[in-house]
């Protein structure tokens, strides 16, 4: 439990608006380990949204550093996050994120396509997935003919079908009914004991506690960071 | 990412929009199927007289005679009893003394006259000249000979025939060796002569039955032995006497370049023999030298008309994929998101281009193809398909709009992920 999956030092994040200067996250420092569940909570503006950006390499840090899997990606050009985001991330929002024109497997097959891996291989990673998400009856359809709770489903897969180092999920409940949403937390859960490691976005206190920690962001710095209910600085 | 994936992937995105895809290439497809088409019936056309004037030879110089309003007599409202005119003798002479660097000179006696075979009978032209005519129109001998130089020598009644009046007149039988009559003098038909389309077949025995030569040519000097120079054309119950010794004249030129300076020294000539212009010199080479010109002009107004119809294509095309990349900002986000460079996002807009306007061009290019067939099936114009004009069109039409495409697809590629992703 003490390989440091995500290391952010200092992170300053700032974003210019017109002649208006944000400061969306005022240099904080966050440590999340391998196998770790982190839950990250905060009122809309507290910079919770930007911490997942930058984590997920979507973004650049003002000032500080990130290092993911020990690896310093603060300097990377965009061409290098881009490979890290195909190789070692896995993404889950809200809004699911599903290309409406490609079938469940050529959705799942995305990531994989960018980093070349052939058709054949791609193919068989995926319908391994999908059968896992129990999506077996679905493979052929698109995102359009299929529930809430399968569109997620195909997602988780296709988050998953690069083995990511870190799972980032984004209010991933939060267009589902409280059933579904219900199955697809448990899915969570069943890859956080595999080991994944997993930081998730959401206001739902219920949803928290499922987690092993949380962290709450407020105004662009982390109030509190509570592992099993008990707190440590 | 290996390209075949590539367009998989743009093919699919199109066949999600069809009908949208099909408007945009109907851009192209206008643009190069209207290129193909016209450059087809301009180099038909082109051909047409480059054919007409390398008949005449561009080493040749023809003079014709004109009749001109005789104004000194039509004045006093009696009419000419014999109306002279055009070239004569003397200025065969005078021209084969004084034009510089002429190799031959074939003297030339235009008539119409009845001809007739049995109890067959047309009334066609007659050409009287010299054994030297030949060799001036560039025809081809089908069967038997010209007449020879002997044949002028003696004033012998022998004829050649076209390949279209062989045909009309001696059908059934071999014309070689028979009499025929042309206004009720005998002459023997010594050989059967094409037309210059004609020395392109290959075919050896019924080449005669193609062509479209339907004059009689005789020696001039027999012709002159029996007739004389006086005309006596017969028209409408009035009869016109005419007395023109020479309708036409060929003047053979050596060297292309000498052809200017033999110009020159005919019009001097003839400025000197003729009180009136009743003549008219006609240089192929000068109509060779304008053809080129007109073939000039014309190839910019239709690179002009060709450069626009392809540029309002290619920004046709620019329009359709800037309104698809801002309608598919979302997946644009996504596959950044899940690992797609900017490499790559641009690769998949500019594939979807590539795809559209090369199948656009192709369709251009079959429809290209077809209309000036139509154009020649239906209304007897001549066109011809080039290669050029098809490569010319295509790539044109391709890289216009790949250059036209690199914009949207780049805005597509240099999108914020973040805010892409967030785009309803």
């Amino acid at each position: 439990m003490s390989e440091p999956i995500v290391e952010l030092k200092s992170a300053v994040k700032e974003y210019v608006n017109g002649s208006l200067r944000v400061t969306a996250l005022r240099g904080i420092d966050l440590r999340i380990d391998r196998g770790e569940y982190a839950v990250i909570m905060g009122a809309s503006g507290s910079g919770k949204s930007t911490l997942l950006n930058l984590l997920g390499c979507l973004d650049h840090l003002t000032s500080g550093n990130y290092l993911l899997g020990g690896e310093d990606i603060s300097n990377l050009t965009d061409d290098e996050l881009s490979e890290i985001r195909s190789r070692r991330l896995g993404f889950i929002f809200q809004s699911y994120n599903l290309i409406p024109q490609l079938n469940v497997l050529e959705n799942i097959e995305v990531p994989l396509f960018y980093q070349g891996i052939p058709e054949s291989a791609a193919r068989v990673t995926a319908e391994r997935l999908a059968k896992r998400m129990g999506l077996s009856s679905r493979l052929r359809h698109k995102p359009m003919e299929l529930s809430g709770g399968q569109q997620q489903r195909v997602a988780i897969a296709r988050s998953l079908v690069c083995d990511p180092l870190l799972m980032l999920a984004d209010e991933p409940t939060g267009n589902l009914d409280s059933k579904t949403g219900h199955e697809i937390l448990e899915l969570i859960d069943e890859l956080h004991a595999e080991g994944k490691t997993i930081v998730m976005v959401t206001h739902d206190d219920d949803i928290a506690h499922r987690a092993q920690r949380v962290v709450r962001f407020m105004d662009g710095e982390i109030i509190s960071n509570v592992w099993n209910g008990e707190a440590k600085a | 990412m290996r390209p075949e994936r590539m367009v998989k992937l743009a093919v699919k995105n199109l066949s999600q929009y069809k009908l949208r895809a099909g408007l945009t290439m109907l851009g192209i497809i206008f643009g190069v199927c209207s290129v193909v088409a016209m450059l087809s019936v301009g180099e038909g056309a082109n051909l047409e007289i480059q054919e007409k004037i390398q008949r005449m030879g561009s080493q040749n110089i023809l003079i014709r005679s004109v009749k001109v309003p005789s104004d000194e007599d039509g004045g006093r409202g009696g009419r000419p009893l014999i109306a002279a005119y055009g070239l004569t003798y003397e200025d065969e002479a005078d021209l084969s003394r004084f034009v510089p660097n002429l190799v031959a000179k074939t003297p030339i006696k235009r008539l119409r006259y009845d001809v007739r075979f049995k109890e067959r009978r047309l009334q066609t032209d007659v050409v009287a000249t010299t054994p030297w005519y030949l060799r001036v129109q560039n025809y081809r001998m089908v069967r038997g000979r010209f007449f020879s130089s002997a044949d002028m020598e003696f004033g012998t009644p022998v004829c050649v025939i076209g390949t279209r009046l062989a045909r009309m007149l001696f059908a059934g039988f071999d014309p070689i060796g028979q009499t025929m009559t042309i206004d009720s003098e005998a002459y023997t038909v010594v050989g059967i002569v094409g037309d210059i389309a004609q020395s392109e077949l290959t075919v050896s025995n019924e080449l005669w039955l193609e062509g479209e030569n339907q004059a009689v040519y005789i020696p001039l000097r027999t012709y002159v032995q029996k007739r004389g120079d006086l005309f006596i054309q017969l028209s409408e119950g009035s009869g016109t006497f005419e007395k023109i010794e020479l309708h036409e004249l060929i003047l053979t030129i050596d060297e292309q370049e000498n052809v200017v300076q033999a110009v020159d020294a005919t019009r001097r000539v003839l400025r000197e023999n003729h009180k009136k212009e009743d003549y008219s010199i006609i240089v192929p080479l000068e109509l060779i030298r304008q053809a080129r010109e007109t073939r000039r002009l014309f190839n910019i107004v239709l690179g002009s008309i060709a450069a626009i119809s392809l540029i309002v294509g290619g920004i046709g095309i620019m329009n359709i994929m800037l309104a698809t990349v801002s309608e598919r900002t979302r997946e644009i986000g996504i596959r950044r998101a899940l690992g797609a460079r900017r490499r790559d996002i641009v690769l998949q807009f500019l594939m979807e281009t590539l795809i559209l306007s090369i199948s656009g061009g192709v369709i251009g290019l079959v429809f290209g193809a077809i209309i000036p067939m139509v154009i020649t099936a239906s209304t007897n114009v001549k066109t011809v398909l080039t290669f050029p004009a098809f490569a010319v069109a295509f790539t044109v039409s391709v890289t216009v709009s790949v250059v036209f495409g690199i914009y949207p697809a780049r805005r597509a590629a240099l999108m914020d992920p973040i805010d892409a992703l967030r785009h309803e």
